[in-house]
């Protein structure tokens, strides 16, 4: 059994009489104790989709179920049986961290001690802190006990929307180990995550923009799916190297990625020499170029171009 | 039940937690009452008054007196002419001027008619009449004195007596206005505050994806202002009775309980608001303009509603204070019973009851998107 399905599901939003339309038929399945990133740009739809698997709201069409149950009909049977971490840390600032802990505990009928063992991992990380007030806790630490708090009724899927926006690096991939534990114990875990770098951590992704689904596939399939070469150029003006390559008539695109352009090819194949005489015509310098595989977010952005 | 007590106790966290809060909640009412009590009396004491005596008799001297050992008058000015009046007034030092006319007391006692003029200053109309009406009593009582052995025909004397407050005592009209206004204040404007304030922080979102009743969770929030509430309902009783000097009439159980009726319907009102309100600017502003303007202005504590436009009075009987406010007059300064106020009773309950039925309506089981 899946323990999340969509099947064409679609919402959009009236403002002003201005209809926004945030999920346009998606459709996917998340199998059971996976870890599911939903990736994609800020707007593309992450948290719509998060909000109504989590039934909070509804779909203007489309059918999802969690756990096998109805998000519509037994949305009371769902949310007891799902852990959810909204994007914004909904922790109570003016409690200590243990008080949030014991609070969330007994909003699911349960107790700290209970599932003590599920939380340990993380929580012994915050335990010296247990009497400070959440809101005087470091971003990494907050989120920390977000989780803990979301885990703490031991759920059967676990939703987390953006939980490492606003992280730093070393707390985000202490973070993605904590999934990982959890994922182990047999928990689904359903979390969407702006930072392409963190999609090779899941087993698979759906790759979002513009409220569509552009691939639903493990992340080792989706970068052999890259097509054609790609490489990572520099030059000493970068500026115009940007400008020089995009309109190079061989060129499918170009775009700055970290340091150096990502250049990608399409129908032909070329050598690093054919890059540097093209460049070297513009009287460019320094010129390195280098064939590299292509990472999540090249891939995303050929499917966006592809669009 | 236990999960209950539990959002209970996380909500007095944070209001106790929030010191200042806290303070201003419990200390309001206090300053409220001190305030309107003193501060704002319109009551007349000491009004600085001049004296322009022509005819410096023995009547006109016993009559000074008199008006000099009132405590409404202070005598500051004592005029040589007429001239020297508007020059007083100018100054702004003297708000009555007391003019005897010559001969005061030879044409009283001879002609049984002399004539005593009064000028007041009539910028500020209820000072002024205030201040010729006591001046006028003090010298109506000094006149029936002299013509005591005097026999005259036919007088029509009217006995005026101000029951309920014999003493015209404004504090008597001020505590049920400032009870109305700070239970309001307290109950409506802080739960519906706290309530958003979970649906803007993101609680809410998260309290609504688990197995309670999202209903319970907003209930949970009113139960810690329904207890400070009674402690604001004691602390202005207490101070109203033993500072100000109102006294309690009627029976104390059906203030308090007519107060906690009227508790409960602020509450709801508070429930409403945050049932409507997204933000908590919003919910704040809609409780200002919405509940306390209308509770200043129609609840008969600032204004009397019998002196307003027809729309106006009808207006007013959709404000729930100004019942709350008949109920505290009638039980409280009155002394009357709960025979003769049920009719209000029953009406905040309706209210109430309404206002919880829309509330439980149009709360929703999911989230409301801005």
């Amino acid at each position: 059994m899946f323990a999340i399905t969509c099947k064409g599901i679609s919402k959009s939003y009236v403002n002003k009489k201005q209809t926004t339309k945030a999920l346009r038929d998606i459709n996917l399945e998340v199998n059971s104790s996976e870890l599911f990133g939903l990736i994609g740009p800020d707007g593309a739809g992450k948290t719509s989709l998060m909000r109504i698997l989590a039934t909070l709201i509804l779909a203007d069409i489309g059918i999802a179920t969690v756990d096998g149950s109805d998000v519509v009909r037994d949305f009371e049977l769902i949310r007891k049986k799902i852990g959810y971490m909204p994007g914004r840390f909904s922790l109570y600032q003016d409690l200590s961290v243990a008080e949030n802990l014991e609070f969330y505990a007994s909003v699911f009928n349960t107790t700290v001690n209970e599932n003590y063992e599920l939380i340990r991992d993380i929580y012994v990380q915050i335990e010296p802190f247990k009497n400070r007030r959440a809101g005087a806790l470091s971003g990494g630490m907050k989120q920390k006990l977000a989780l803990s708090c979301a885990l703490i009724h031991r759920p059967k899927v676990l939703f987390l929307d953006e939980p490492t926006t606003g992280v730093d690096a070393v707390s985000r991939i202490e973070f993605w180990e904590m999934l990982k534990r959890l994922q182990a114990k047999g928990m689904t875990i359903f979390v969407s995550t702006p930072y392409m770098d963190e999609a090779s951590l899941c087993d698979r992704i759906a790759l979002i923009q513009n409220g569509r689904l552009l691939a639903v596939e493990s992340p080792a399939n989706i970068r052999s799916e890259f097509a054609g070469q790609l490489w990572s150029v520099r030059s000493k003006n970068m500026s115009r190297l940007m400008k020089d390559l995009k309109e190079w008539a061989i060129a499918s695109s170009a775009f700055s990625f970290g340091d150096s352009i990502h250049l990608s090819i399409k129908g032909q194949r070329i050598s690093a020499s054919d890059i540097n005489n093209y460049l070297s015509v513009f009287g460019h310098q320094q010129i390195e170029a280098q064939q590299i595989e292509a990472s999540v977010e090249d891939c995303f952005m050929q499917l966006m171009s592809n669009e | 039940m236990r999960q209950f007590w539990i959002f209970v106790r996380k909500e007095l966290w944070h209001i106790l937690r929030d010191r200042q809060t806290l303070f201003v909640l419990i200390g309001m009412p206090v300053a409220q009452i001190l305030i309107f009590g003193f501060a704002l009396s319109n009551e007349v004491k000491n009004s600085k008054i001049a004296i322009v005596d022509h005819a410096r008799d023995n009547a006109s001297g016993e009559l000074i007196n008199r008006l000099e050992s009132s405590k409404y008058f202070e005598i500051t000015d004592f005029l040589n002419s007429d001239h020297e009046i508007e020059k007083a007034f100018k100054k702004g030092s003297v708000r009555l001027a007391v003019v005897i006319a010559p001969h005061f007391e030879e044409s009283l006692k001879h002609e049984n008619k002399s004539s005593i003029q009064l000028i007041a200053d009539g910028t500020d109309p209820n000072v002024g009449t205030t201040l010729v009406s006591y001046a006028s009593a003090i010298i109506g009582d000094y006149q029936n004195e002299l013509l005591q052995n005097t026999k005259l025909p036919y007088t029509i004397k009217p006995e005026i007596r101000m029951i309920y407050n014999e003493q015209l005592k404004a504090s008597y009209n001020y505590v049920p206005g400032v009870m109305a206004m700070v239970l309001l204040l307290v109950c409506s404007l802080m739960t519906s505050v706290a309530i958003v304030r979970e649906k803007e922080l993101g609680m809410m979102e998260v309290l609504l994806v688990s197995p309670l009743n999202p209903f319970f969770v907003v209930i949970s929030k009113t139960v810690p202002y329904l207890i400070i509430s009674i402690i604001n309902v004691v602390s202005i009783l207490l101070l109203s009775y033993f500072v100000l000097e109102v006294p309690i009439k009627g029976s104390l159980m059906l203030l308090f309980a007519e107060s906690i009726l009227f508790i409960v319907t602020s509450l709801s009102l508070g429930l409403f608001i945050s049932s409507n309100a997204k933000t908590q600017t919003a919910a704040m502003f809609g409780t200002l303009i919405g509940l306390f303007m209308p509770t200043l202005l129609f609840s008969g504590f600032m204004f009397p509603i019998d002196n307003m436009p027809v729309p106006m009075q009808v207006i007013s009987n959709i404000i729930p204070s100004k019942w709350f406010f008949i109920i505290v007059k009638s039980v409280m300064i009155k002394g009357l019973g709960f025979a003769s106020i049920w009719k209000e009773t029953l009406i905040l309950l309706a209210f109430t009851s309404f206002m919880i039925f829309v509330s439980v309506k149009k709360f929703n089981k999911r989230l409301e998107i801005a």
